[in-house]
Parts: C-alpha cells; sequence; structure tokens
C-alpha cells in the first residue's frame, strides 16, 4: 500500500533521517518507534511532503514523491500529525466539517459514523476544540482524518501525553480500524504499539536499525532493554 | 452642542466609521492567514475607487461601475497575492512585509504616471448625495446608506466564515496552515479567497470614500488606508467584528473631536493613532482581539 525508498530529510546541517525504506501492506498496522529525536516525525512529515526530502514514496501504485500535501491527503493518504493539532478556535463538528473538506455530500454519513465510534465527542459538538481534554482532542483528530475516506491512515505518537486508561481506549480504537485501512502508528510507547501492530521498524538516528515482526521485535533483547524497559 | 448637531455628528461618524471599516476587515483577514501587514491595502481601495471612475467616464452606470470596481481591485489582490507574496510563503515576515511596501509605491507610482496626481472630481449619483432633512438635521442620503451597506456586508462576510467550509478554513488558517493542508485544503485557494474578499471590500469602501469626499486621487489610500489598519488593529487584529468595532469608534472619535473642538481639527488623524496607543497599552491584542499565535507552530 505504501513503499518509502531512500528517505532522506535535511534541515540545514541536521540530518534528521538518513535514506530509509519502509512499507507498510493492505490489512496491517505498522508502527515505526524509536527515541524522541530519532526522526519519526520527519518520516511522516516527508512522506505527506510537509518538509523537505529525497527519496521515493509510493502510495498505492501512485509516485507522491513531488505531489503537494493537499492533493496527497485527497489521493487516500491520511495523517494525524504530533501533538493532534486540532483546530483550537473551530467546534468539534467545524474540526470533522474541516476533515470533510472534499467530502461535502458525504459530511454527515461520516460525522454520524464518527460520533459512533467516539461518543465523548457527540455530547461536545457545539465546544470549541481547545476546550478538549487531551484524550477527547486525540479522538478528534483520529475522527477528523477518518472524515476525508483515507484509503490509509498514518498517526504520530496518538499516546502522547494521555492516561494510561485512555490510551488504551486510543489503541483499542486503532486496532478496531485495521480491518478497514492499513495504519502507520509511529510510537515511543513501544510496548503498546507493538502490541496492536504486525510489523515494526526501529528508528536510530535517522536509520532503520531494526525491523522484524512485531511479536519478533518485543521478544528481542536488544529491543526489550532499549524500549521496552528491559 | 445641541442635539440635532449631535445626532447630525453621530450619523457623520457612522458614515466615516463605515469606510474605515470596510477598509479594515481586509487589513485583519489577510493578517489572520498570512501574518502580513498588507501595506498595499490602502492602494488596493485607491484602485477599485479609481476604476468605478473610468467606468462611469465611460458611460456605465454607477451600479455597473461599482461592480466594475471591485472585480477589478479583486483581480489586482489575487495578482499581488499569486506573483509578490506567494514566493515568499516560507520567508521571513519581514521580506513579506517590504514586499508589501513595495507594491503599495508601485501602485501609487503607477496610477500617478498614468492618470496624474491631481485629484478628479467624483460624481456619484444624484439618489446618494440628496440632501434629505429630518426635523433640524440636514444630511446627504449617503450617510444613511453607507453605514446600512456596511452593516449588511459584515453579516455577509461572518455568514461565510462561520456557515461554509471556506470560511471555516479561514478560521483555522489564522491558526495553523500546515493542519489545514491535511485536511487536504489547497491553502493557496483559501488565501485567495481572503484577498477576494478583501479587496471587494476596500473598493467598496474606496467607492463610498470617493462618494463621499468628493474626489480622488492616486495618493488617497495611503491615510485612509493606515487608519483602517489602526482601525484593525484597536479591534484586534485577525479580529473581522474586531476590526469592524475599531472601525466605528475611530470614524466617532475623528468626527467629534471637529465637532467638539474645532480648534484642533488639523490634528485630527493624531487623534486615531493617539487612541491606538492608548487601547494597545491596556490591551495590547486590542479590543476583540485573541493571542494568536496561541496553537500556531
Ligand atoms: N524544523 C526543524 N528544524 C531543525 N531541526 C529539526 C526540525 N524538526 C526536527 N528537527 C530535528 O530533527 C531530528 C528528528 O526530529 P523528529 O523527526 O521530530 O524526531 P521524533 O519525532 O522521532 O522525536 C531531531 O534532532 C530534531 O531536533
Ligand atoms: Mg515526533
Amino acid at each position: 500500500m505504501l513503499k518509502v525508498n531512500d528517505l532522506t530529510v535535511n534541515y540545514g546541517v541536521i540530518a534528521a533521517v538518513r535514506g530509509i525504506d519502509l512499507n507498510v501492506k493492505a490489512g496491517t498496522i505498522v508502527t515505526l518507534i524509536g527515541a524522541n529525536g530519532a526522526g519519526k516525525t520527519s518520516t511522516l512529515n516527508a512522506i505527506v511532503n510537509s518538509v523537505k526530502k529525497s527519496g521515493s514514496v509510493i502510495f498505492d501504485g501512485i509516485d507522491i514523491s513531488k505531489m503537494a500535501t493537499h492533493k496527497i491527503v485527497k489521493h487516500g493518504l491520511s495523517l494525524v500529525p504530533e501533538g493532534r493539532k486540532i483546530f483550537i478556535n473551530l467546534t468539534v463538528e467545524e474540526n470533522l466539517r474541516m476533515g470533510a473538506f472534499n467530502n461535502d455530500e458525504d459530511f454527515e454519513s461520516l460525522r454520524n459514523l464518527v460520533y459512533e465510534k467516539f461518543p465523548r465527542l457527540k455530547q461536545k459538538i457545539n465546544q470549541a476544540g481547545g476546550t478538549l481534554s487531551g484524550g477527547e482532542q486525540q479522538m478528534l483528530a483520529i475522527g477528523r482524518a477518518l472524515m476525508s475516506k483515507p484509503r490509509m491512515l498514518m498517526l504520530d505518537e496518538p499516546s502522547l501525553g494521555l492516561a494510561p486508561k485512555i490510551i488504551s481506549e486510543v489503541f483499542e480504537i486503532i486496532t478496531e480500524l485495521k480491518s478497514d485501512i492499513p495504519i502507520l502508528l509511529v510510537e515511543q510507547n513501544a510496548f503498546a504499539a507493538l502490541k496492536i501492530a504486525d510489523y515494526g521498524y526501529v528508528l536510530e538516528n535517522g536509520s532503520i536499525s531494526l525491523h522484524d515482526a512485531a511479536k519478533n521485535l518485543l521478544g528481542n533483547d536488544e529491543v526489550r532493554a532499549k524500549y521496552l524497559g528491559g | 452642542m445641541n442635539l440635532d448637531i449631535f445626532l447630525q455628528q453621530l450619523v457623520n461618524g457612522a458614515s466615516l466609521g463605515s469606510m474605515y471599516a470596510l477598509i479594515a476587515i481586509g487589513y485583519t483577514m489577510v493578517y489572520g492567514v498570512l501574518r502580513l501587514i498588507n501595506f498595499a491595502h490602502g492602494d488596493i481601495m485607491m484602485v477599485g475607487a479609481f476604476l468605478t471612475f473610468f467606468a462611469m467616464q465611460s458611460g456605465i452606470p454607477f451600479e455597473a461601475a461599482l461592480i466594475i470596481g471591485i472585480a477589478g481591485a479583486a483581480i489586482i489582490g489575487i495578482l499581488t497575492d499569486k506573483i509578490a507574496y506567494k514566493p515568499l510563503r516560507e520567508a521571513p515576515k519581514i521580506s513579506l512585509l517590504i514586499t508589501a511596501i513595495g507594491i503599495s509605491f508601485f501602485l501609487e507610482n503607477l496610477f500617478t504616471v498614468l492618470f496624474g496626481s491631481t485629484p478628479k472630481a467624483f460624481k456619484a449619483p444624484e439618489y446618494l448625495t440628496k440632501i434629505f432633512h429630518l426635523g433640524n438635521i440636514y444630511l446627504p442620503i449617503s450617510v444613511i446608506i453607507i453605514p446600512t451597506v456596511t452593516l449588511l456586508i459584515l453579516a455577509i462576510v461572518l455568514w461565510i466564515l462561520y456557515k461554509t467550509k471556506y470560511g471555516m478554513a479561514i478560521r483555522a488558517l489564522a491558526f495553523d496552515i500546515q493542519t489545514v493542508k491535511l485536511m487536504g485544503i489547497d491553502a493557496d485557494k483559501i488565501i485567495m479567497i481572503v484577498f477576494i474578499i478583501g479587496s471587494s471590500l476596500a473598493a467598496i469602501g474606496g467607492v463610498f470614500y470617493a462618494v463621499s469626499y468628493p474626489s480622488i486621487d492616486p495618493l488617497m489610500g495611503i491615510i485612509v488606508g493606515l487608519k483602517a489598519f489602526a482601525a484593525a488593529v484597536l479591534g484586534g487584529i485577525g479580529s473581522v467584528g474586531g476590526a469592524v468595532v475599531g472601525g466605528f469608534i475611530l470614524g466617532f472619535t475623528e468626527i467629534f473631536v471637529v465637532a467638539m473642538f474645532p480648534e484642533l481639527g488639523g490634528y485630527k488623524d493624531a487623534f486615531a493613532f493617539f487612541f491606538l496607543i492608548l487601547v494597545l497599552l491596556f490591551k495590547p491584542t486590542g479590543i476583540m482581539g485573541q493571542d494568536l499565535e496561541r496553537g500556531r507552530f
């Protein structure tokens, strides 16, 4: 579904991503784990062309390496950005409306689906996005991304700053999504991510140091020592 | 000041404030999406007034000429964005600001070279300039029509901003461009819509100005533009409602300062800026402004 080849991101003299390859197959959850500053966010931003990059990105058979960000999203590849990036001055419903910008006719049915998945949002339809709790904002961010009817979803640290109970709620929802669309999940919370993923990549200083089936990584001594707290 | 004169000045203030408000909306909206004080905006107003003037001279009736002026100003607004500002989206904001000042000089000088600097008499249709009286108050009809039309336009702009998806995108863009793109939205198209709205309203403001004063010249946008900018900051830059409130406050202040202290008439322009400084001392974000950088990255 998504094939990334020799992806490189430089910020001036800082090499954030150093020529990595990634592959996400249909019907799977793939996770990209790594420490803070490893280059995970840069990788996702490069895939959607939010930052300058080199290398090739093929999505569903189409080369999207040079495509403008909004066109990539229109094409069906959606990113839930790090820090959720809810439009804090827009209401919950307006945030969803923005997600469905190119889907006018389906707005209501998609919105109802999102409210079904996230009943908590339904009670806050007319509340400004900025007034939601962290967990609710994450749900809104995922719901907003789903409003574009994506064929694949990328999530950047959905667990960031959330309480453990909320994290498991969010990860449960991500697992449910897998049957509909493949997912590329970026996480520092390696344990939670590997538990729901099919395949995993370990990013270290901008390079992939290891990749394997998620259950093998969970059992890997090096991964256990570095990312799973022993 | 007796009641008649007070009412008369009140209406005059509303009319002048309307012009500032219409122009201030463009300043505030462009600032919202680009973080740019568009110094060329006052000149766009001048362009709108000139195009309307020339259309009328060629025999086109006022209403149609106004539409030509609006469309022409909108096109110039779009062109300045596409040609001058768009290549600088990622550049430091100071480059953008200097470019805007350059566009401003360019338009002022271009129109001076083409049409001369002598003010041209603007002949408004009679139904706008006709004097009517209410008791002892004598007023041209325009002072009633201008604020009415302005409030109507404000209602339309607010409807666009709060009820349409394009308006929502404009509001979202004020906080976060990257995430707007992640919604599959072409941010440049939204910015273009902002320039269309802002420039159209500036043209209407310019024509109202021409009807009231009644003359136009290539430099007419400078001081009016500056005061409309002051109105936008006073009301809270980024806020459309604030721009209108700021515009009316400046309009009333200016008219009443002159009415009450005729000997200070020569300083009336200074009052606009004195007022601005005073408000900013106590509320740096302006009357209705929010801290736009909150949430923007
Ligand atoms: N806009 C930027 N400008 C300069 N350096 C950046 C920028 N964004 C990230 N970096 C640097 O790139 C490296 C990778 O960052 P990032 O992709 O955010 O990592 P992660 O998401 O894994 O925490 C870090 O060293 C970070 O400091
Ligand atoms: Mg990150």
